[in-house]
């Protein structure tokens, strides 16, 4: 057995206190110690996105930042997004049908959510190079492309 | 777009958002690899290093002694294998061994027969604990010379994997027995139309052509998985995420012979499946080790062990067309090899409907032949099968097209295969919209456009996917205040609760928003299949249909007994007002759907109904899609410019996500056409197991995938539905390789065509 470790850090504004094992990747200690699943484990080596969170402002792969790196840090997951109601990128997703098994769709909007706060107007092309770091397997990316543009219009209030 | 719409609907053609879809863009839904419970234990799989090896001793006693580590099992700890041939599961297509083989599938007993088969599992209270158990037990084997290519494994002298193997006759009208003589091939299967010598006699042009594909995974992005339980009285509860519980069920009493009412099985939330998912992986090997510890187990596998798990198989194929001058097809035979992994049972059929599915063609001889090799068990992946046939009779047709001077699409309607026209496997085609597609395609202005530039190329591809039917049940019950909850036994992998309730919406002439449907476990709804074959919108929405139309009659009865007349003289109109006959005052009476749902109480008690239908009315569907590329002579790589997917939904209840499935279908035959592979080492180990090295399709790789819905109803369905999830994977292959082909001058004959690919040809080619 290896040794616990205590974490203190803030998710999703919440200040919190927990035990962790030392090997345990920031993903598993989300998942495993915490019980928010909603971060996906799909590959665990940092190649499909699915796990991705805001990190002190920084958009990560939490399979590929151990637990123990965190002490003091501010995390957003896909279970922070939504504050009243859903954010305009949750509610495009859904408008655009932009989602089919929704195995990805975490982080795909937590990526998205990190693109438009440093880019609101960006180009189709500018979508699609950010993004290919998230795999979508089922939709073929068309709808997600045309829901995050949608979100950054309704966001830039046009 | 949709091109053709006859009928008004009030809930069909719309696009509500999905019932699901909060949940499941807040991080709240559920999937298999989320499931937790007090005290579970954590399972892994110790797996073959060697692709082909006798297993001579497994020694867990390292393991055992580790701190935390609650069991291991080997193959000698699961139930004897039943009787008989298998299910749907690995082996379903391998004759009378396939319950045995499905059993050694999941765990080898004597002979490992690819890298990554299971030779053990380990539980453990932690998962790292888990992982570190599986370097602690310790295998000895007697590595065997592995057979890893289809032909290499048809060839005289081949090692052979199963020694009990002999060459079933798997025609639709078999006669031959066996030869009596070990074998790697499995079965040998043939379809004959007419005479085929007399055909190409007939022929004034003839063209043939090998083709191979690789092997492809399905891609799912949620790792197999499965957490089992026993109850202290031997109730077995499997909670994971997969496209058939009660399939899963069916195995598992028969497993451990127990009544089907002894196990549970809970459809947790599933993250992507294609056909991956049709079939147990894990699943027997948690409810083993949940037996031997009396705790929970619950087992994820990791990224590589599902590349190592159930893809779909590699292919040969020898195509050969005859032709007339004139475009007239007077002649197809194709010779399809398959490799089924390490045990019988590959997507042959699939493949042999599909070579030639969109035409007519007087003579037609196909040979198909499933073979085993030392390679993970094959499993269903998007229209099985059928890619690797089609990538080689549409490229070969192409071909032909280009051969005679003829436009393709002009060819193509030609020898369009029309309602009532002769099958290859037998039968006649019903109402198909196969020339539809191909007139739209042909007057679409992405064809009539010219494509200007150097390296450039357009192709096209027709796909013909058969949809399946099938047990299907569901149930609903009607709310005091109109709502009505729907209870589904077909797993939603992406949006039929939202298609299937819109239908019971519109039968019942209410909204979609107004229906709230859920996917329920095995306890509390009657048999239905499996997620699979494009058949959930078609036959829940056959079951949903009647239970509106039971609805209707028993709300009927129900306004009878408020106005006190004959239920005869109440009708139910599809806006769910329903009319009675003028009151006293000669005022018409009429109630809301709403109104009557307020008096249930008050008029017998709730309204619940249920429906179990087993339709096979399934429309077929066809699909054609057209592509420009630009390749860069530089590296190889292929930049798709524009890319444009017809397809016959026979009806789309949620536009939205027909779209979807059409776009993400191309997208996925894309990844076999140009960068997904399997990189086999000559240890038969694949060497590119991760999604870094496995290719799929980035956001960045393909642009927007222009889709047209033709509507031709499948008369077999109340709405016109047929399935729409399957035919799109189909034609993307052969419409890369002739764009490739205009591009470069070369003719590829593999797939994917990787820059690797693309790049050694155009330097052999001098250029």
């Amino acid at each position: 057995m290896s040794d616990r470790i205590i974490i203190q850090a803030t998710i999703n504004g919440e200040e919190m206190e927990f035990l962790a094992d030392e090997r345990d990747s920031l993903l598993e200690a989300l998942r495993e110690r915490i019980g928010l699943t909603g971060t996906k484990e799909c590959c665990n080596n940092g190649n499909c996105g699915a796990c991705a969170v805001i990190l002190d402002g920084r958009l990560v792969n939490s399979c590929c930042v151990m637990a123990a790196e965190v002490e003091g840090s501010q995390i957003t997951t896909v279970e922070g997004l939504a504050q009243d109601g859903l954010t305009p990128l949750q509610q495009s997703f859904l408008e655009e049908a932009a989602l089919q098994c929704g195995i990805c769709t975490p982080g795909f909007l937590v990526s998205s959510t990190a693109l438009l706060e440093k880019n609101p107007n960006p180009t189709e092309h500018e979508i699609r190079f950010w993004l290919s770091g998230n795999l979508c397997r089922c939709t073929g990316y068309d709808k997600i492309v045309r829901a995050v543009q949608s979100a950054s219009q309704k966001m830039r209030g046009q | 777009m949709v091109a053709t719409k006859e009928k008004q609907f009030r809930v069909i053609g719309t696009r509500p958002i999905r019932h699901d879809g909060a949940d499941k863009v807040t991080g709240r839904a559920q999937y298999g690899t989320d499931f937790r419970m007090t005290g579970m234990l954590f399972g892994r799989v110790k797996r073959s290093p060697h692709a082909h090896a006798i297993i001579k001793r497994i020694d867990a006693s390292r393991a055992l002694a580790l701190h935390g580590v609650k069991a291991v099992i080997t193959a000698a700890d699961l139930p004897p294998p039943t009787v008989g041939g298998g299910g749907p599961g690995p082996g379903g297509g391998g004759g009378p061994q396939g319950a045995r083989f499905q059993m050694e599938n999941f765990m080898a007993s004597k002979k490992a027969l690819y890298i990554g088969h299971p030779v053990a599992a380990v539980c453990a209270t932690d998962a790292h604990v888990a992982e570190d158990a599986l370097a602690l037990i310790d295998v000895e084997y007697e590595v065997l010379t592995p057979v890893l290519d289809v032909r290499e494994a048809m060839a005289e002298g081949a090692p052979i994997l199963h020694e009990d193997l002999r060459t079933r006759d798997a025609s639709p009208l078999a006669s031959e027995p066996p030869a009596d003589k070990p074998t790697n091939v499995a079965s040998h299967t043939q379809y004959k139309l007419g005479d085929i010598e007399k055909g190409f006699a007939e022929a004034e042009v003839i063209l043939e052509r090998e083709f191979t594909t690789s092997m492809f995974h399905q891609g799912y992005l949620e790792p197999t998985n499965g957490a089992a339980e026993w109850s202290k009285d031997g109730h077995l509860t499997l909670w994971n995420s997969s496209q058939g519980p009660h399939n899963f069920r069916t195995q598992l009493a028969q497993m451990f012979r127990i009544p089907l009412s002894k196990v549970t099985v809970v459809p947790m939330e599933i993250g992507g499946g294609f056909g991956g998912k049709l079939f147990m992986h894990v699943e027997p090997l948690a409810a083993v080790l949940a037996q031997k510890t009396g705790k929970a187990v619950k087992m994820i596998v990791t990224r590589e062990e599902v590349f190592e798990s159930g893809p779909t198989s590699g292919t040969y194929v020898r195509v050969k067309y005859g032709a007339k001058k004139d475009g007239t097809i007077t002649a197809g035979q194709a010779y399809m090899a398959y490799e089924a992994g390490a045990f019988p049972g590959s997507p042959l059929s699939g493949g042999m409907n599909g070579v030639f599915g969109s035409y007519k063609i007087p003579n037609i001889l196909i040979d198909g032949y499933d073979v085993v090799v030392n390679k993970p068990k094959s499993a269903a992946y998007r229209a099985p099968g059928t890619p690797a046939g089609t990538f080689a009779g549409e490229s070969l047709l192409n071909e032909m097209a280009q051969r005679l001077d003829i436009d393709p699409m002009e060819l193509r309607i030609k020898n369009a295969a029309k309602d009532g026209d002769d099958r290859p496997w037998g039968g006649k085609w019903g109402v198909i919209g196969n020339l539809q597609v191909m007139e739209a395609m042909k007057n679409h202005p992405h064809y009539t456009s010219e494509l200007q530039g150097e390296n450039r190329g357009r192709g096209v591809s027709m796909g013909y996917w058969s949809n399946a039917g099938g047990e299907t049940s569901a149930s609903a019950s009607v709310n005091g205040d109109g709502t009505v909850q729907l209870v589904l036994g077909a797993v939603d992998v992406a949006g039929t609760r939202a298609s299937t309730a819109m239908q019971l919406a519109e039968t019942i002439g209410i909204a979609a928003e107004d229906i709230w449907p859920k996917v329920v476990d095995t306890d509390s709804v009657g048999f239905t299949l499996l997620t699979g074959g494009s058949r959930t919108t078609f036959a829940s929405g056959w079951a949903a249909y009647e239970l509106g139309m039971e609805i209707r009659k028993r709300m009927v009865e129900r306004a009878a007994r408020i106005w006190e007349c004959d239920a005869a003289a109440v009708t139910y109109g599809d806006d769910g007002i329903i009319r009675g006959p003028n009151d006293s005052e000669g005022k018409e009476r009429k109630l809301s759907f709403k109104e009557i749902a307020a008096q249930l109480g008050r008029t017998g008690g709730s309204i619940e109904v249920g429906a179990n239908v087993n339709k096979q009315t399934v429309g077929p569907s066809f699909g054609g899609h057209i592509v420009d590329v630009e390749v860069d002579k530089d590296t190889g790589k292929v930049q798709i410019l524009r890319y444009t997917a017809f397809q016959d939904a026979g009806r789309a209840i949620h536009p939205g996500y027909v779209e979807s499935q059409i776009q993400g279908g191309a997208v996925q035959g894309i990844g076999m056409a140009l960068t997904e592979d399997y990189y086999w080492g000559a240890d038969g180990r694949m060497q590119n197991a991760s999604f870094l090295d496995y290719r799929m399709p980035t956001a960045l790789d393909v642009p927007m995938i222009d889709t047209v819905i033709i509507e031709v109803p499948n008369p077999g369905h109340p709405y016109g539905v047929r399935g729409v999830a399957e035919v799109c994977i189909v034609p993307p292959l052969a419409a890369l390789q002739t764009a490739v082909a205009e591009a470069t001058g070369i003719h590829f004959t593999q797939v994917p065509m990787s820059p690797r690919v693309i790049l050694e040809a155009l330097l052999k080619d001098g250029d």
